[in-house]
């Protein structure tokens, strides 16, 4: 350990002691907007993948970001683990540490306090690399050298996700073991250098059904053991209520909706999350007989995104005048609930 | 006779020689199907059901290692013909598939139009200017704006694309559609649009569907009939109705249990242990290393048991139900 | 080790894989053969010739095997020197002088004459040459005398060019004329027990005298000789070694620079990529053969210079592009994500996750490249711009155009290290298309 690293660690350790109430993570007015080129040389505007996030979250708190393809979650995703810089506003860690004004050693030691937990368990490890090599890489990088520390480390989290006995994986190469094996390994990784909080991106949509709630229960527990922040990014709506506590709802690089779990299908109030609620099946017979509403038209592009509320040109609730001219603010719709939408204003 | 089923399938085996040993990917199915009727396969990764997809449709690889069975098709047996006679006869014409990721199985350098109008040229002998014309008409069927025929698939959505794979599986009027996991690349809001598209089709033409999927809690917003696949064989059919609401065989009711349900409370469960290896499967019955239910019978593979309300599973549980 | 163990299952599934891996086995050991008996200063040294090296040896003798398929069995190289059992060497006292008289006695059982006789005197003295006097005896009992001669202390006699023979033979050589069977046109081999009576006399009491007879046949060895006497074995060897190596390391080299400088670009992109695209086209127009002719005349032909330039020149190739291609494919992996999520820098990027991925392509591209530069290295010798020292096939097939090799009917000489080329190539293009079989399936899961 550098020198450095021991004031970094220092910091954090007084930080922690100062501002234990500070929010794990928060997020102000974030807005990651990539340039869009043209020909190489020309500007031909921005991808405004995030438009205006905003939120907290504890230590020890589940949250689920619920989502379509292109609504932004992998973008802010992204920034959250540090790999994208925000183009305005910020991401706040532990209170103290601002991504915008991190120079490269402050962010190499933030990317360690964020596990990530990536969609394609086969496709996140490399193929050449034994599960051995692959737990020891981010320990390599992280600096720790002793060789006996890391494999302690290995054999501790191995057990952890549950992959007994430790010593007949550490050999195996990733097409020897199942979708759920990667996945545990995925899981792992993430949790070796101890991080305070977990990104899991769409973590069990690539396993089958019958090892989903196995892997889930699983970073569940690993949660609560560790008291870890976790962001889960999905968008399977039947999932979240078990496995978080509040959900936000994104809409076209915006959060629409945040309430928590609990009572989620009776007390939704924005339309949007009407609409995915009402689209999100279970398993019942009586589905084949009816035919389900779905909102007319396709999410918005995010470089020339609708004014006002994104929602509006396809929303059966919409307010002529107000909804398609005026940007809503979030609106308190209950305890801890807010909705951005002008019905609730 | 005239048959009044549309497809009987009889001990369809399917087997691929890998480097490893002979994979018995499909190994002896048997079900039936009704005209307008549409039938779901559930399974998840590796019980053979994508296999199965092939073998119905013929598209087998070159390391085929056995491929054999009955598939009687309005009364045609369909194993014993050439290769040649059943590209002549019988695929894309009686029987089409919308693949797997269709909406990435469309020709990049091939405007959408063309792909849909192909098969009406290539099966019908149809004429170009003839053949988009009846594209254009099951654009307008499946919900893609016509003027998207002059477009290419990259200027589609994901929602759009797979429509128009739809299009495309559809546009020579075929008895029998096959869709290998048509929704599971697609959002929740174009899931239901595509699901909403399936129904329609099916009340206005008298297509029967076999639908294959994982998703167990989609494959309920189309099914009639519902087929669960493990480790390459059929273990329960049975009609809609009673399997969402009370399957009978072990596995079903594990599968059914592991599916997070969001409009109830319970929570849900998953099955500990993995599916056998395909390649040298196990003797007596497959599920029975993960069965809670398990007993001593289930060492000898159990036959499929024709329940007496009609439903068939492959339980040693239901034997005594089955010779009542 | 258990990849290295599937990779050779998976090869002996290929026929022609196994015989190329086999041939390539078999030119490394004669390669390694060549080199342990041969040291390389010792080749050096032989191939720059000389007579004090090459002069027992026929000039442009076929392999001696060559006998093998002929009716007419070629002469082999007889040489006859006072220690050998065939020779009889006695010294006789008359008066205050010595002479020495050497018996030469030999069995000529050949199909044909040979190609030149040469004896070749030592002697001893102070100031007065030893004075000799010949006499050759053929199989039925003819004598013929040979022209008197003083000899230096190191001296040669060629039979051609004896005038008193000459006057003696007509209508045919002199070499003929010793060997024909006589009063028989064209002239035809006589068989049988011939002797060569030297006779010696030596005017001062510690003077010497030594001869050694050379008939030089027309076959010598397993691969012949060449214009200069030199045993073309000695270039057939020697050839292994410096192919293999130039091969070898130009196409590793190659391969492993243009996979860094790929990797490099496609990682970084912008501004980097775009550099090493532009100059990547660039170089693909440039003509590699001439560049490398020019460097040879104006600069210098050293193998090392040229092993440089080929590889300085080889490595902006289309393989970058091709490289590039299946970089950009790998680096969109999410397993790439995950490392720069928990830290890790570009360069081990690179290296230990980018780099690893592309190595089952590389082996069958490096494998079939080597044969290339095999041939680019022959062509330059061929073409006169080899290494002006080493003992290589190519400038064996040079020496051989130059000195119109087929016009003369020494096709030995152009068709052994042809053939050992076309067979080294052969080793590797069979081995790497096979390598390339194999490999490349694996790929698709990228």
């Amino acid at each position: 350990m550098t020198v450095q690293d021991a004031v970094v660690q220092q910091e954090t350790l007084s930080g922690a002691d100062a501002l234990s109430n500070a929010p794990l993570l928060s997020i102000q007015n974030l807005r990651v907007w990539f340039e869009l080129r043209r020909f190489g040389f020309g500007h031909a505007g921005y991808v405004k993948a995030v438009d205006g996030v905003s939120f907290d979250l504890q230590q020890g708190e589940a949250v689920a970001v619920v989502g379509e393809s292109g609504c932004g979650k992998s973008s802010l995703m992204k920034t959250i683990l540090g790999l994208n810089r925000p183009t305005e506003g910020d991401v706040v860690f532990q209170g103290k540490y601002r991504i915008s004004q991190m120079d490269a050693k402050t962010l190499r030691w933030y990317r360690r306090q964020v596990g990530y937990v990536q969609q394609d368990p086969y496709g996140a490890l490399p193929p050449f690399m034994n599960v051995q090599r692959i737990l020891e890489e981010p320990m390599i990088v992280a600096g720790i050298s002793d060789k006996k520390e890391r494999l302690e480390r290995i054999h501790k989290v191995l057990t952890e996700v549950k992959m007994t006995p430790v010593e007949e994986f550490l050999p195996k190469f990733p097409h020897m073991i199942s979708g759920g094996q990667q996945q545990r390994v995925v899981i792992a990784r993430a949790m070796i250098l101890e991080p305070k909080l977990l990104v899991a991106d769409e973590p069990v949509s690539m396993l089958d059904a019958s090892v989903r709630v196995e892997i889930l229960k699983l970073l569940r527990g690993l949660q609560e053991s560790h008291n870890l922040g976790v962001i889960y990014i999905t968008h399977d709506l039947s999932t979240v209520r078990y496995f978080s506590e509040r959900i936000f709802v994104m809409y076209a690089g915006q959060i629409v909706e945040k309430s928590p779990v609990d009572n989620l299908l009776q007390d939704a109030k924005h339309p949007y999350t009407h609409a995915l609620l009402a689209a999100t099946s279970d398993p019942d017979a009586r589905n084949a007989e009816t035919f389900k509403e779905v909102p007319p038209g396709e999410p918005p592009s995010l470089v020339k995104p609708p004014t006002g509320c994104r929602f509006h040109p396809r929303c059966p609730h919409i307010i002529r005048g107000e909804c398609d001219v005026n940007v809503p603010p979030e609106f308190e719709v209950g305890p801890d609930h807010t909705a951005a939408c002008w019905l609730y204003k | 006779m005239p048959e009044k089923t549309l497809l009987r399938v009889e001990d369809l085996k399917l087997y691929f020689r890998a480097t490893r040993g002979v994979v018995q990917a499909v190994d002896g199915v048997y079900f039936t199907l009704n005209p307008n009727e549409a039938m779901v396969i559930i399974g998840e990764s590796g019980c053979g059901k994508s296999s199965m997809a092939k073998a119905l449709l013929r598209l087998l690889p070159r390391n085929v290692h056995t491929y054999s069975g009955k598939v009687f098709l309005n009364g045609t047996e369909l194993i014993s013909m050439s290769d040649e006679e059943y590209r002549q006869q019988i695929r894309w014409l009686k029987i089409s598939m919308v693949p797997q990721a269709a909406m990435n199985a469309l020709n990049p350098v091939l405007r959408v139009g063309d792909q849909v109008a192909e098969p009406m040229m290539v099966h019908h002998g149809v004429r170009k200017e003839e053949a988009l014309v009846q594209a254009a008409n099951m654009f307008q069927r499946v919900g893609v704006p016509v003027d998207f025929l002059t477009r290419y698939p990259f200027e589609l959505s994901g929602g759009m694309r797979q429509r128009a794979a739809i299009a495309m599986a559809l546009v020579t009027a075929p008895d029998l559609v096959i869709l290998d996991e048509p929704t599971s690349a697609l959002d929740v809001l174009t899931q239901a649009n595509i699901m909403n598209l399936l129904k329609r089709i099916k009340k206005e033409i008298a297509t029967s569907f076999i639908l294959i999927t994982h998703d167990i809690a989609t494959s309920s917003e189309l099914a009639d009939r519902v087929g669960v696949m493990y480790a390459g064989q059929m273990v329960e059919l049975s009609d809609a109705h009673r399997f969402f609401t009370a399957p009978l065989h072990p596995y079903s009711q594990k599968l059914m249990a592991s599916v997070p349900k969001l409009r109830s409370t319970v929570e849900p469960e998953f099955i500990t242990g993995q599916p056998p290896s395909l390649i040298n499967p196990p003797t007596g019955c497959r599920f029975a290393a993960r069965c809670p239910l398990r007993f001593e019978k289930c060492d000898q593979d159990p036959p499929m048991f024709q329940h007496p309300d009609g439903r068939q599973v492959k339980c040693w549980l239901y034997e005594k139900e089955a010779r009542s | 080790m258990n990849a290295l163990k599937n990779t050779f299952r998976d090869i002996s599934q290929y026929p022609s894989a196994v015989l190329g891996l086999v041939i390539i086995v078999l030119l490394v050991i004669f390669a390694v053969y060549a080199v342990v008996t041969i040291p390389y200063n010792e080749a050096i040294r032989m191939w720059r010739g000389g007579e004090e090296i090459w002069g027992d040896y026929p000039r442009n003798a076929a392999p001696a095997w060559t006998n093998w398929f002929s009716a007419k069995k070629l002469p082999e190289t007889i040489i006859l020197t006072t220690d050998d059992e065939r020779v009889k060497k006695e010294i006789q006292t008359v008066g205050s002088n010595q002479e020495v008289i050497m018996h030469y006695v030999f069995d000529y059982p050949y199909d044909d004459f040979p190609q030149e006789m040469i004896i070749f005197f030592t002697s001893k003295y102070d100031v007065k040459q030893p004075h000799i006097t010949m006499k050759w005896v053929t199989p039925d009992g003819r004598e013929l005398r040979m022209s008197q001669m003083s000899v230096r202390r190191s001296d040669q006699y060629r039979f051609e060019l004896d005038e008193r023979l000459k006057r003696r033979i007509k209508d045919m050589t002199v070499i003929q004329g010793l060997f024909a069977t006589p009063d028989v046109m064209p002239p035809t081999i006589q068989k049988g027990q011939y002797e060569l009576q030297i006779s010696a006399l030596l005017f001062e009491p510690n003077a010497e005298v030594d001869a050694k007879l050379v008939i030089y046949g027309k076959v010598h060895g397993l691969a012949g000789t060449d214009h200069l006497r030199r045993d073309l074995m000695v270039a057939m060897l020697w050839g292994a070694p410096i192919a293999l190596s130039f091969g070898i390391l130009a196409a590793l080299g190659t391969s492993v620079l243009s996979m860094i400088i790929a990797a490099v670009g496609s990682w970084f992109g912008g501004a980097v990529d775009e550099v090493i695209q532009r100059i990547t086209e660039v170089n693909l127009v440039l003509p590699v053969l001439p560049i490398l002719i020019m460097i040879g005349t104006l600069y210098s032909r050293s193998i090392w210079v040229i092993l440089g330039a080929v590889v300085a020149l080889s490595i902006f190739s289309s393989s970058i592009k091709t490289f590039r291609a299946i970089f950009l494919q790998i680096k969109e992996a999410p397993y790439i994500e995950a490392a720069r999520s928990y830290g890790a820098g570009n360069l081990r990027i690179i290296f230990s996750y980018l780099i690893p991925r592309l190595i089952p392509v590389l082996i069958p591209g490096f494998v079939i490249g080597i044969p290339s530069y095999v041939f680019l290295e022959a062509s330059l010798a061929v073409l006169g711009l080899g290494d002006p020292v080493l003992p290589t096939w190519g400038k064996v097939i040079n020496d051989a155009q130059a000195q119109g090799a087929l016009f003369n009917g020494h096709y030995y000489w152009v068709l052994q290290p042809a053939v050992l080329l076309m067979i080294t190539g052969l080793a590797f293009s069979m081995l790497g298309f096979a390598l390339d079989r194999i490999f490349n399936p694996r790929l698709r899961g990228v």
